[in-house]
């Protein structure tokens, strides 16, 4: 248990997706201006995240890794070359899904992602999640621990990042810097906060 | 197609319209892998590939794709291309494609791939799109490679794993700059890139939300 809470920990603070990876990137940058939406984009995320992760682990065991279809009488079959395709396949589909569910039981979550959700198969924050989760090998619970863990620490920087754009409208940036230019070195400057998160272990 | 509009399609993504400081694009997978030159040129190599071949496969089958599934379509040729670069580098290139880890991957889900098939190879012909594939790579190894320059310069005082600048824990004088291997330094850098070219080039400044009203001395009474 102590493991896994540790993982957990470690997923949202010390090695956060976006800020430590980099990942999910293009939607962090574009998706920052106001609190409300990133707030929106966020909870996505961590859902998409949530369901993937687990997913694509359940998929990797018993279908892809070396001698993973023993149970259908071919131990010597070794399929992960087709992880990649197979990955955003399940990406695409469980936000198809997500986004037919939603719409017929909750609408009022559906209006209020709109667009976002469709995008999030394009967000490699949810690809990057799922291979890192094949990369470190992590079993089925360790899976969903990450899964929830990597997603809620995205939506997290996210917000934090919103909250400080909101502020800095009202700011004197340099003309070349404006824009693009300063978000980036706020990134930067957030990236370095959340690295004294470092050596933290529970 | 003639040589002008060769140049214009394969040089106008380098700096006038750059896929990562002015089209926001592809930054996701691409910032962790330039810690050193070596990974992130690799890395420029894997997306120049995958951009060129993706954008000239679309375009040829462009007629025939139901613009409904078009985006699975398009996921699906980027991903079996990633999968060959990726085996490639599995094959040739072992080390590197260690270090490289899932970033290899993340072509799948980089915005630039999927932004020149659907901006431009949906509408254009194979060779045209191949060079606007092509151009675009470049335009985004380019700062991959500059950002990679300075990190591995200043951060360990060597490129391609060269010693350039002797350390000084190995006698020499100079003294490496840790913060340059972290990731927020690669946030800096490009911060600061987007600055020089913004200010060489003044037509790609943002306009802010607020003006500041500047206040005059004759108003101040």
């Amino acid at each position: 248990m102590g493991d896994l809470v540790n993982l957990f920990i470690a997923a949202v603070f010390i090695e956060n997706l976006a800020l430590a990876f980099f990942l999910g990137m293009c939607t962090f940058l574009a998706v920052s201006k106001q609190i409300e939406t990133a707030l929106g984009l966020g909870i996505a995320v961590a859902v998409v995240q949530t369901i993937t992760v687990p997913a694509n682990n359940l998929i990797y065991q018993f279908l892809l890794r070396e001698g993973a279809l023993a149970w259908a009488g071919l131990p010597n079959v070794d399929l992960s070359f087709l992880g990649l395709i197979s990955y955003i396949g399940v990406i695409a589909a469980i936000v198809q899904i997500l986004e037919m569910f939603l719409d017929r039981y909750v609408p009022a979550l559906y209006h209020a992602l709109g667009i976002f959700l469709p995008l999030i198969t394009v967000n490699c924050a949810i690809l990057g999640g799922s291979l890192f989760m094949v990369e470190r090998d992590y079993d089925f619970a360790q899976a969903t621990v990450y899964g929830i863990g990597s997603g809620v620490g995205w939506a997290l920087a996210i917000v934090a990042l919103a909250g400080l754009r909101e502020k800095m409208k009202y700011s004197d940036v340099p003309d070349g810097l404006q824009g693009l230019g300063i978000t980036f070195i706020t990134v930067g400057l957030m990236s370095l906060g959340f690295l004294a998160f470092s050596g933290i272990q529970l | 197609m003639d040589k002008l509009e060769t140049r214009r399609v394969l040089m106008e993504p380098l700096v006038d319209n750059n896929p990562i400081t002015l089209q926001i694009l592809g930054i996701c997978s691409a910032l962790a892998v330039t810690t050193n030159m070596a990974t992130s040129l690799t890395m420029s190599l894997a997306v120049v590939a995958v951009t060129a071949c993706s954008s000239a496969a679309i375009a040829a089958i462009r007629h025939h794709i139901p613009s409904s599934i078009r985006i699975i379509v398009q996921m699906t040729i980027i991903a079996s291309l990633v999968i060959v670069v990726d085996q490639i580098l599995r094959a040739f290139a072992f080390e590197i494609s260690k270090q490289l880890s899932v970033f290899v991957g993340l072509i799948i889900t980089n915005c630039i791939v999927l932004g020149r098939a659907e901006a431009y190879a949906m509408k254009a012909a194979p060779w045209p799109s191949f060079l606007d594939g092509l151009g675009n790579g470049l335009g985004y190894g380019l700062i991959l490679m500059s950002v990679g320059f300075v990190r591995e310069l200043f951060g360990s005082g060597s490129l391609f794993g060269i010693q350039i600048l002797p350390l000084l824990s190995e006698g020499g004088w100079y003294y490496p700059n840790g913060l340059l291997l972290l990731p927020p330094s690669a946030f800096f850098l490009i911060g600061l890139i987007i600055w020089a070219i913004r200010t060489w080039k003044p037509r790609q400044v943002e306009k802010p939300e607020y003006q500041i009203h500047a206040v005059h001395r004759t108003e101040v009474t």
